[in-house]
């Protein structure tokens, strides 16, 4: 009996902060379709708001989305060999390295930002385009991949897989294709949703960046937040959510699949 | 032996050493000479410098400057293990694990541009020769230690090396399995007749494998020999001692014979010296009764073995002695026992350490 009570009460608990974080993003979607969010969800139920966040601002999810895909890709193409040469040769210099990757994780974005301000700001067309905001993103994002494919290479004895493969005559980007990426997929995997679920939802650093015609998603949802009306607000939340929930779901069963392996 | 096809490399190692970036020598400068279809085994404790030796030659480690690796006479210091055509089994066998049993045994060829046809017939004869038979498919962490010890060694035979290079292979094993792969290894590599260099620091394994044995201590060269002139007669201390049991005795010479506490000891040829370091096997000692004179002691203690009985006998020498006698003998602790010792396999060694 008195088992039962304590469970009760921790169950209530649960649910208690599970609504504190739930209930305030249920609200937010619920206004995004609703009429008028001050009448109440009485006043009907629409799509038109989602419809007007796509007319105006279907040019920075598209922005975000391609990217998040470009910091994907460089991220992939530096991080992996830079993962692979910094697992390899071991010793002082390659930890000094990784600390040095790992920085921009204790550094604000702000303050990462402004560094680059200062340093290619004089260079104006490189200011004005995408690259500068994907520098910023790839920077802030390339401590994670390298760190969540070190982490795979360190329970795979990469040395050796390495040494094998030579050993059968494969030259150095021979084994690493054919050998080191396929055995470190799964923290590959896990490096990549990481990157674009960061890449999407960052904000600090972008919003520094940015220029009118240079905004992503989170840029134009606070945009959007200052000038619109809360509806619009709104379904522009409903839309970064149903961009990012199946990266954050596929990133838990990716981590999920990798723990029972 | 004659009908057998010989088949790698003949390698030379010429002065090579190994002193890391932090000044620690791995290895004293080496000399080596492997003939082809040979199988040497280089034989030591953990630390000796053998792998540093077996790296080397496989190309994984440069050696110190001046230090060249000749395979036919053809000088390969500076190439790496990919351009060197070796076969290598690593300790911790380092299969692919990306790939089914096939795909490792065929990667070697894989990369040398074999056609897919000519792959799948040299895999298929290669699970025969390594009875790896259904098991093709498999992925590697569906097979059991054993098993992935023959696709490691099928994988690295399926190129045919110049030479074929085995860190430890058995080590991983548990003592049954070991003992029994041991056999098949053997067999395997007489069938294939290629120069082999095996790395262990089992005595066992070294004795069964080896045409001739490298005893390596302390990064340097102890002993080269055949298993029988390293067994019988060991260079040194070290070697009698690492490669089977013995008795190691301290005693004066008398002219043709050592003065023990239990009596002398005639010895075939001690040289011009008065005080001898002498290698007793415990199995050339045969237990008798206590004569009249002659070297007696007393028996310390029986441990049956099965095949033998292990007996330790004390005041013959100055250290216990350990015989190993028929398993027919019935001798007791506290006897008195007269023992017999054949002067030629009393072994005279240096002096020193």
């Amino acid at each position: 009996m008195r088992d039962r009570i304590i469970f009760i009460l921790q169950l209530l608990f649960t649910l208690l902060v599970a609504a504190f974080l739930a209930v305030p993003a249920a609200l937010s979607i619920a206004a995004g379709v609703t009429v008028n969010y001050f009448r109440g969800i009485q006043s009907g139920i629409t799509l038109q708001w989602v419809a007007q966040v796509w007319e105006l601002y279907a040019g920075t999810i598209m922005a975000s989305i391609l990217i998040a895909l470009g910091t994907l890709a460089v991220t992939l193409v530096v991080g992996i060999p830079a993962a692979y040469a910094l697992y390899v040769r071991g010793g002082r210099l390659a930890r000094l390295v990784e600390e040095i990757i790992t920085l921009p994780l204790a550094i604000p974005g702000l303050a990462i930002a402004l560094a680059l301000l200062l340093t290619y700001g004089g260079f104006g067309s490189f200011r004005r385009s995408w690259l500068f905001i994907l520098a910023g993103h790839v920077i802030f994002t390339m401590p994670f991949m390298v760190r969540s494919v070190m982490a795979v290479f360190a329970t795979i004895d990469v040395k050796s897989l390495d040494e094998g493969a030579a050993s059968l005559g494969a030259a150095p980007w021979r084994r690493f294709i054919d050998v080191i990426v396929p055995n470190a997929a799964p923290g590959i995997l896990a490096g990549s949703l990481m990157v674009v679920t960061l890449s999407l939802g960052e904000f600090n650093l972008t919003w520094m960046l940015h220029t009118p015609l240079t905004k992503t998603l989170p840029v134009g949802l606070a945009d959007s937040y200052a000038s619109m009306r809360l509806e619009v607000a709104s379904a522009y939340t409903l839309i970064f959510f149903v961009m990012i929930i199946p990266l954050l779901v596929a990133m838990q069963w990716i981590g999920e699949r990798g723990n029972l392996r | 032996m004659s009908t057998m096809t010989r088949h790698g490399a003949a390698l030379k190692v010429e002065n090579c050493g190994k002193t890391f970036a932090d000044g620690t020598c791995a290895l004293a400068r080496a000399t080596l000479d492997i003939a082809q279809s040979e199988t040497l085994v280089l034989l030591g404790p953990s630390g000796c410098g053998k792998t540093t030796l077996l790296r080397i030659v496989a190309g994984l480690e440069n050696p110190d400057a001046g230090g060249r690796v000749l395979f036919d006479g053809k000088d390969l210091t500076r190439q790496p293990i990919e351009k060197r055509n070796v076969g290598m089994v690593f300790q911790s066998y380092a299969l692919f694990p990306n790939m089914t049993v096939a795909d490792n045994i065929g990667y070697g060829l894989k990369i040398r541009g074999v056609k897919r046809a000519e792959r799948a017939a040299r895999v298929a004869e290669l699970v025969v020769l390594t009875n790896l038979g259904g098991l093709e498919d498999r992925r590697i962490d569906q097979l059991s230690g054993g098993q992935r010890q023959r696709v490691a060694l099928a994988r690295a035979v399926a190129i045919r090396p110049s030479v074929l290079l085995l860190d430890e292979p058995l080590t991983a094993l548990d003592a049954a399995l070991r003992e029994r792969l041991r056999g098949e290894l053997n067999s395997l590599l007489r069938t294939l007749g290629i120069t082999a260099i095996y790395v262990t620091h089992d005595q066992a394994e070294a004795m069964e494998l080896g045409d001739r044995i490298v005893v390596m201590r302390k990064g340097a060269i102890a002993q080269i020999g055949t298993p029988r002139e390293i067994y019988f007669t060991p260079a040194d201390r070290f070697v009698a001692e690492f490669v089977g049991a013995a008795n190691i005795i301290e005693a004066p010479i008398d002219g043709t014979h050592l003065v023990l506490p239990g009596g002398r000891q005639p010895i075939a040829d001690s040289g011009p010296r008065n005080q001898a370091v002498a290698m007793v096997r415990p199995e050339t000692i045969g237990i008798v009764e206590a004569p009249a004179s002659g070297l007696t002691g007393v028996v310390d203690s029986v441990r049956f073995a099965g095949d033998r009985q292990r007996i330790i006998v004390r005041g013959a020498a100055s250290i216990p002695l350990t015989v190993d006698a028929p398993n027919t003998i019935k001798v007791h602790a506290g006897e008195r026992i007269g023992l017999s010792i054949e002067p030629n396999s009393i072994r005279l060694l240096p002096a020193e350490g």
